[in-house]
């Protein structure tokens, strides 16, 4: 069905049509639209990219991108498609280079995207080559605005748009520096295949209202306390938000005294040192989620740190790319540390090994209700921060968002 | 003595397998020493010297922690493994620990009866001697992909 026929329900932000997961033009549009449109998307950490003349693969919705850095240490991000047939320019995921070869035909680019050289392009022996008046180059990748804040690389088709920081807003930026606190370190990162629609994983990591509900883990062994306070953040027009808790007591007192009360019940950790951590941020907040438009998330759980990129494959499938970092300055201990509790995240983790799964389920269960909605009334029906985490309003913030791109 | 000692990792492995595939994941702690490690990888990672996992485990309790959470707290839909073992590739230490590569193949079988390969990877293994028994002390699975349909819950 044609998007233009549909429209949203009158009710507003409370209610998210069911068609809107399932409906291939839709999916088109938002590629035009979203990823290659208004939007910033984050495209790997500064620290993917070590050192002068290397590159790293990443993408913008579908589009296959190429994040380099030159001899100078300039970051520049252009279309993985080569100026002649389209064939993709770098095939690997990371490496070093000092100009980028098209392996077809062996057309020839500069770590920025443009177009250098062309093989045989006078022929051979005065015989065959290219008309002396063919221009090659303007047919070449497409090349990104890019811009680099707080050791994170984004990347944007838009002239237009403001830059980072007010992309993120006053409410966002600051949170996006208080984790970026210092040079990272990569530690690895491994990838996810959800059965679901992109929009059902960035609802899924805006709406805090499932997270005690559906990732049992905390609750069932007794290391949630009722009186850890948290609050949401929505940044102005809905586009980005962050979700947070304090760490009850950081000192580690908190999971003792919660063994007591488990042991009661049944259920404790019989190694809590999965769960030691320090207050590296000095503030107390032992968790925040924090979202941009489109697909980024950036994640502290206690010392679990890590970036997530959305990378939508189609109408029902996306990849959840996982990339976990640390920083240059920490000593081995720390770093043990942020492994144990890497445990937590990840496919196989302790509080996040459901979602994944969640977004395949609502894409199961609204298979036959493309002209049924979901029911978002959590916390009302406005989209500004509160206190409560009880609340969807993050998730009606995202679609306000993702309204205005769509003109709908 | 080598050939008894060779058997035994051969069995560990089966033992393992079975245990697994069999869904009877409260024995899976015990084919670890008291303080083994486990931990679930990737190919990329460990190419890049990289030493993030996916599970990581020190000591039998916290496998144990684990099982607890996924019968108790995780939620995920039924399934099972089973698990195809490549021969394993057995050396002696010189301090009397074994190590040991095996390859394998994990199919996943949901309850809704789709069938999928899941993973392939390799076990890099360390085994001891632990009275009566052979066991892991450290068991590495090296992922050959990055990537994980939906979720890893049960351990590989």
């Amino acid at each position: 069905m044609n998007i233009h026929e549909r429209s949203w329900p009158t009710e507003g932000l409370t209610r998210i049509p069911y068609w809107i997961y399932s409906d291939r033009e839709l999916y088109a549009e938002e590629q035009e639209r979203i990823f290659r449109g208004d939007t910033w998307t984050f495209l790997c950490l500064e620290a993917e990219l070590p050192r002068p003349n290397t590159f790293r693969t990443a993408s913008l919705g579908d589009m296959p991108v190429v994040v380099t850095r030159d001899r100078d240490g300039a970051i520049h991000a252009f279309e993985n498609r080569c100026a002649h047939r389209g064939s993709l320019l770098c095939l690997k995921e990371r490496g070093e280079a000092r100009e980028i070869v098209c392996v077809y035909h062996n057309w020839t680019y500069d770590l920025e995207g443009k177009l250098t050289g062309v093989a045989f392009r006078r022929g051979i022996g005065g015989k065959g080559g290219m008309p002396a008046d063919a221009r090659p180059d303007q047919h070449g990748p497409r090349r990104l605005r890019v811009e680099i804040f707080a050791g994170l690389v984004f990347g944007t088709m838009s002239e237009r748009l403001a830059p980072v920081e007010q992309y993120l807003g006053p409410e966002v930026a600051p949170k996006v520096r208080r984790v970026m606190k210092a040079p990272a370190k990569l530690l690895g990162g491994y990838s996810q295949m959800l059965p679901g629609n992109w929009k059902l994983y960035m609802e899924n990591v805006k709406d805090s209202y499932h997270a005690s509900l559906l990732h049992m883990f905390f609750t069932t062994f007794r290391l949630n306390r009722l009186s850890q306070k948290g609050g949401l953040v929505i940044s102005e027009g809905g586009d980005n938000h962050i979700s947070y808790s304090m760490t009850a007591d950081v000192a580690g007192k908190e999971y003792e005294q919660a063994g007591l009360r488990s042991a009661q019940a049944g259920y404790s950790l019989e190694a809590p040192e999965l769960l030691k951590s320090i207050d590296e941020f000095g503030d107390g907040i032992g968790l925040q989620i924090l979202s941009v438009f489109p697909g980024f998330v950036l994640q502290q759980i206690r010392n679990c740190l890590a970036v997530r990129r959305v990378v939508p494959h189609g109408l029902d499938r996306t990849e959840l790319v996982w990339t976990c970092f640390g920083f240059v300055d920490d000593d081995a201990e720390m770093t043990e540390l942020r492994m144990r509790q890497s445990n937590l995240i990840g496919p196989s983790g302790l509080i996040s090994m459901e979602d994944g799964a969640a977004t395949g389920f609502v894409q199961r269960g609204i298979r036959a209700a493309g002209d049924k909605e979901s029911f978002v009334e959590m916390g009302g029906s406005g989209i500004a921060s509160e206190e409560s985490r009880v609340s969807e309003a993050a998730v009606r913030g995202f679609w306000k968002t993702y309204r205005r791109h769509m003109g709908m | 003595m080598d050939i008894e000692r060779r058997l035994a990792v051969l069995d560990l492995n089966a033992r393992y397998a079975e245990a697994i595939d069999d869904g009877r994941l409260e024995e899976w702690p015990d084919f670890f020493t008291e303080d083994g490690r486990y931990r679930i990888t990737t190919a990329e990672n460990v190419e890049q010297g990289l030493p993030l996992s996916m599970v990581y485990a020190t000591s039998r309790a916290m496998l144990r922690d684990r099982v607890k959470a996924l019968r108790e707290a995780n939620i995920y839909e039924a399934q099972r493994y089973r698990h195809m073992l490549g021969p394993a590739r057995i050396e002696f230490g010189a301090d009397g620990t074994l190590h040991a590569r095996t390859s394998f193949m994990v199919a996943r079988i949901m309850h809704t009866g789709e069938t999928a390969l899941f993973a392939t990877g390799s076990y890099r293994d360390r085994i001891a001697q632990d009275g009566e028994a052979a066991r892991f002390a450290e068991r590495t699975v090296i992922l050959d992909s990055r990537q994980i349909d939906t979720l890893l819950a049960i351990p590989l």
